[in-house]
């Protein structure tokens, strides 16, 4: 029923510093998130790729020296893509993400709660459904829990290495040609 | 100078390298890649193995858990979500970047002032993201960062799709007129 009370208090201790940093970095607010699909506030992408680019060094390096293991998730077509069509429907309607809703709740934010409350209710629809929803997710076959190196057999750190320069490069580029939140605000006043 | 705990935001660069070193922490201290959803799962499991008599037997979802040794706890992932309440609430009471909003400024533009329609929406989007997160086994974070940090293939995947129909989604919701409002 319940994990030690020392990985328990771990769990909390990395929640905690990731529910500040979304908090931090903006992204615990609808504009923020709505903003980003409908491809006008750049913040989200920025955070994530940079948690990528910088995460992917320091987990593979843990991985080479045997400190941790990977944990990849299987490519289960039929159920990475029924999975992805839902939740980027249900995220754009709903205007936040798992982890940033539940950060908007501390905000305050009264329609996070009540999404929040909905996002009980999808996983309850899940553990309900699950016998009948297996062929569907199976539907298109299981790669395993493959990685883009085992797929081309190439060396993992051929990989990072150019995520860490091609992600490192578009990041910049986004970030100098984007538009300013206040050259936006006077281009809605000037053509509106 | 004043102290960067009290600023209502930082860089999202700044913010993305710690999540990333934080993952790094997750993966050394817990064994664990950052992830929000299964805790939802679990709970949900709890709950109905609490209020619906006799479905551990005939719901094979619990079965092929303990299989896996993954029965459904209070555990490491559950308490990720408690702090990231906690951590959230912190930061924005540290910044005094908190509100009571029913309804977001972009929403009222586009649908009205009704907080019922804001809420429905809500409630709605957030079940439907819930339900598709557990289909696919991962989230944002889950799938997003986590699994995109370990070049797994089904988390590439899941996000360019993901991302694609998000933004198919809002420029249905919002128009091209809505970008401008944000």
């Amino acid at each position: 029923m319940f994990d030690s009370p020392a990985k328990l208090a771990l769990g909390l201790l990395t929640g905690i510093l990731f529910g500040f940093l979304l908090q931090k970095g903006r992204a615990a607010k609808f504009h923020v998130i709505v903003g980003q699909f409908l491809l006008r506030d750049w913040t989200v992408v920025k955070i994530m790729a940079t948690a990528v680019i910088v995460g992917a060094v320091g987990v593979y390096a843990l991985a080479a020296t045997g400190l941790a293991s990977l944990h990849v998730k299987p490519a289960l077509w039929g159920g990475v893509l029924l999975g992805a069509l839902c939740f980027g429907a249900g995220i754009a309607l709903f205007g936040y993400c798992p982890g940033t809703s539940v950060a908007a709740c501390g905000e305050g934010r009264r329609d996070a709660m009540v999404g929040v409350f909905g996002m009980l209710i999808g996983a309850s629809a899940y553990v309900a459904l699950y016998p009948f929803l297996q062929p569907v997710i199976k539907r298109l076959g299981d790669a395993g829990k493959i990685t883009l190196p085992d797929i081309t057999q190439t060396s993992s750190w051929l990989w990072i290495g150019g995520l860490v320069i091609v992600g490192s490069a578009a990041l910049w580029l986004l970030d100098r040609f984007e538009a300013q939140p206040s050259e936006r605000g006077l281009a809605v006043s000037r053509y509106s | 100078m004043s102290n960067p705990l009290t600023w209502k935001s930082w860089s999202p660069f700044l913010v993305g390298a710690a999540i990333g070193v934080l993952s790094w922490f997750a993966f050394a201290t817990a064994d664990k890649p950052l992830g929000i959803t299964t805790a939802f799962e679990n709970t949900a499991a709890l709950i109905q193995k609490a209020v619906v008599p006799g479905v551990e037997q005939s719901n094979e979802f619990f079965a092929a858990k303990a299989e896996k040794g993954q029965s459904p706890k209070i555990d490491w992932e559950w308490m990720l979500v408690l702090g990231v309440f906690i951590g959230a609430f912190l930061s924005s009471l540290l910044s005094k970047d908190r509100t009571r909003e029913n309804v977001p400024p972009l929403w009222r533009w586009r649908f009205g002032d009704s907080t019922a329609k804001r809420f429905a929406a809500a409630f709605l989007g957030g079940a439907l993201m819930m339900f598709g997160a557990r289909v696919a086994q991962g989230c944002t974070s889950g799938h997003g960062i986590s699994g995109a940090l370990q070049l797994a293939v089904s988390s590439w995947t899941f996000v360019l799709v993901m991302f694609a129909v998000a933004v198919a989604t809002a420029f249905l919701l919002y128009g091209r007129e809505g970008a401008r409002h944000v």
